[in-house]
């Protein structure tokens, strides 16, 4: 199941699936079902660029919601200024990207260790949320766009096509829009991660030291995958933004950056498919538990990630995986075919 | 710009202390092109720390380490191997969770082109036995294997001065004799610089020996001359000069 988890075939079961879900699932639900689906997809793709961060380059990022947030407030800020989306559709893209260029470029060109690599994004998420909050009252402009301090910035223009503001996205549009990218991030981080360059990446996340000792300059390496992964973030923070018309700094607050690390823990850490699902049920659960009067819904959901961490410690997907494995008539060997394995897998062969 | 006369490597007064411990002491060291050395000393010699020198894990104190006359001690860890300095560690170092082909592989594909790469892998892996086993994952093979995998990795990037750390340790006496026999073939297109305790071993491959001690070079010669000398006997065995 290791080997077929890295497969190509894997990736074609789950593109197709995505696919067929674009397709055939609007005509089974209703409206409001697809507008909280599409909230689900948006938080997908950025449980996927912590996913892939830290899941194949190994580094933990504790404020992945910064760059989300910065995606959503990028978007606002020149979506309300230049009146037509696609510029800020892209800046929302870049500017998170940059953003995390130059905070990786201190981190990994300055050798900090990992426990400063989670401080630093940590506060940086949270310096963030305390200057966005702080920026109430008129004087706090950029441009046309009133940045609204804890008020957030409502009334957000949406995604028109490109060079007709008339043409706006409908919620379907939206829907169609977040699962294509969902569909396309995913497709390219696998393709990524099957490539020369992503290789590399996972042989560094494997064993910084003899990638080193190979020639590899790890940290241009890490800086790419970081980078890459501030840039998914913002895309999906660009997507929220226009999922409720609205951003708040809230998105920086200590509780979302915690969320995200949660979907990929519950998801599985080593896969990209994971972190969607871990996203998907985590988000479907706290929107169940808040229907319900008789427990306090944090408390519930608490004792549930609990209750995963010391049950499924591998996560949702990879356990799955393992499962099927055994229950297969045939269990694959490890001789199987080159690919690449995480920790889990690797302990799942030497137990076997 | 290098010459005939100018060493491979050479290491001009070189010194390293973590807080109070003097670990390397005016440590001067030279290898020539193609050059095979052995280097010995008790535990705790520094000879771990010289090779962690050599290939940047570690920067020095004060001194210089030069390559083929460039100045190399205070580069970035990743330059050494980008030099051509390749080292096999006493505890095999490699990505676990690839299998054995992707570790040479990644080896080979920094310095050669993607065709190029997977011909080179190919020949390597079958030059240390392990061709065989080129789908398993790394972190499944026995120790034995695991050394072979390594010296593969080191081998697959093509360096003109290769490091072993202890390359018989843990291996049966066949393996040992093999692993000798490999290390003459190596040398014959790579300089080496070898730490071993086996001198059994060491007298299969050597015609040059260094000791280090307390980190400072006290010896260098022949295997012969440097197990009859008084203070490497002193040192190894306890036993006191005459």
């Amino acid at each position: 199941m290791a080997r077929f988890a890295t497969s190509w075939k894997s990736a074609a079961v789950c593109i197709a699936i995505g696919v067929l879900t674009l397709i055939f699932l609007p005509t089974f639900i209703d409206d409001f079902t697809l507008i909280e689906v599409t909230i689900y997809l948006v938080m997908a793709i950025l449980a996927m660029s912590l996913g892939f961060i830290w899941g194949f380059g190994g580094i933990l990022c504790f404020g992945q919601a910064a760059f989300f947030g910065l995606g959503a407030y990028t978007y606002a800020i020149t979506v309300v200024n230049l009146g037509d989306s696609t510029l800020p559709f892209l800046l929302s893209i870049a500017v998170p990207a940059l953003f995390a260029a130059l905070l990786g470029y201190v981190i990994f060109y300055g050798r900090l260790s990992d426990v400063y690599m989670g401080v630093i994004t940590l506060t940086v998420t949270l310096i963030l949320f305390n200057l966005v909050n702080s920026t109430a009252g008129p004087a706090w402009k950029i441009g046309n766009a009133p940045l609204g301090g804890f008020n957030g910035i409502p009334a957000i223009p949406p995604l028109n096509w490109p060079g007709n503001t008339e043409q706006t996205i409908t919620p379907r549009g939206m829907f169609n829009l977040s699962l294509g990218l969902v569909i396309l991030v995913y497709a390219g981080l696998r393709a990524l991660i099957a490539s020369p360059v992503g290789h590399v990446v996972v042989a560094i996340k494997e064993n910084e030291q003899r990638a080193q000792l190979l020639g590899y300059d790890v940290r241009v390496y890490k800086l790419f995958v970081f980078t890459l992964g501030g840039g998914i973030a913002g895309l999906a923070g660009c997507l929220f933004a226009n999922w409720g018309s609205f951003t708040s700094p809230t998105i920086f607050g200590l509780a979302q950056s915690a969320q995200i690390i949660i979907w990929v823990i519950v998801g599985g850490l080593g896969t990209l498919v994971g972190p969607v699902v871990g996203c998907m049920l985590i988000q479907w659960l706290t929107s169940q538990i808040g229907t319900q009067q008789t427990f306090n819904s944090n408390l519930v959901l608490g004792a549930i990630l609990v209750l995963f961490v010391l049950l499924v410690p591998k996560g949702l997907v990879p356990s799955i995986g393992s499962l099927l494995g055994r229950i297969g008539s045939r269990r694959p060997r490890p001789q199987e075919r080159p690919g690449v394995a995480t920790h889990e897998m690797l302990a799942e062969e030497k137990q076997a | 710009m290098s010459s005939d006369s100018t060493p491979l490597i050479e290491t001009r007064g070189l010194n390293v202390r973590f807080g109070g411990v003097h670990a390397t002491r005016d440590v001067n060291f030279t290898l020539a092109e193609a050059e095979l050395r052995c280097v010995i000393g008790p535990n705790g010699a520094g000879k771990s720390t010289f090779f962690k020198l050599l290939t940047g894990q570690v920067k020095p104190t004060s001194g210089h380490i030069l390559f083929r006359g460039k100045d190399i001690s205070r580069m970035q860890p990743h330059d050494p191997g980008r030099l051509g300095i390749g080292i096999k560690t006493q505890v095999p170092s490699l990505f676990n969770g690839l299998s054995v082909w992707e570790n040479v592989w990644l080896s080979a594909q920094r310095v050669n082109s993607p065709q190029r790469a997977k011909h080179v892998t190919h020949m390597t892996l079958e030059r240390v036995g392990m061709l065989a086993e080129s789908a398993a994952l790394t972190g499944t093979l026995a120790h034995g294997q695991r050394q072979w995998v390594e010296l593969a990795v080191v081998l697959a990037a093509d360096p003109p001065l290769i490091l072993l750390d202890e390359p018989a340790a843990g291996m049966s006496d066949a393996e040992v004799a093999r692993t000798a026999e490999l290390i003459l073939e190596i040398n014959r297109q790579h300089a080496l610089v070898v730490v071993e305790h086996d001198m059994s071993f060491i007298r299969m491959i050597a015609k040059k020996v260094t000791v280090l001690h307390q980190g400072q070079v006290i010896r260098e010669d022949t295997p012969d001359k440097i197990m009859g000398d008084p203070l490497v006997q002193q040192i190894y065995l306890g036993k006191k000069p005459h």
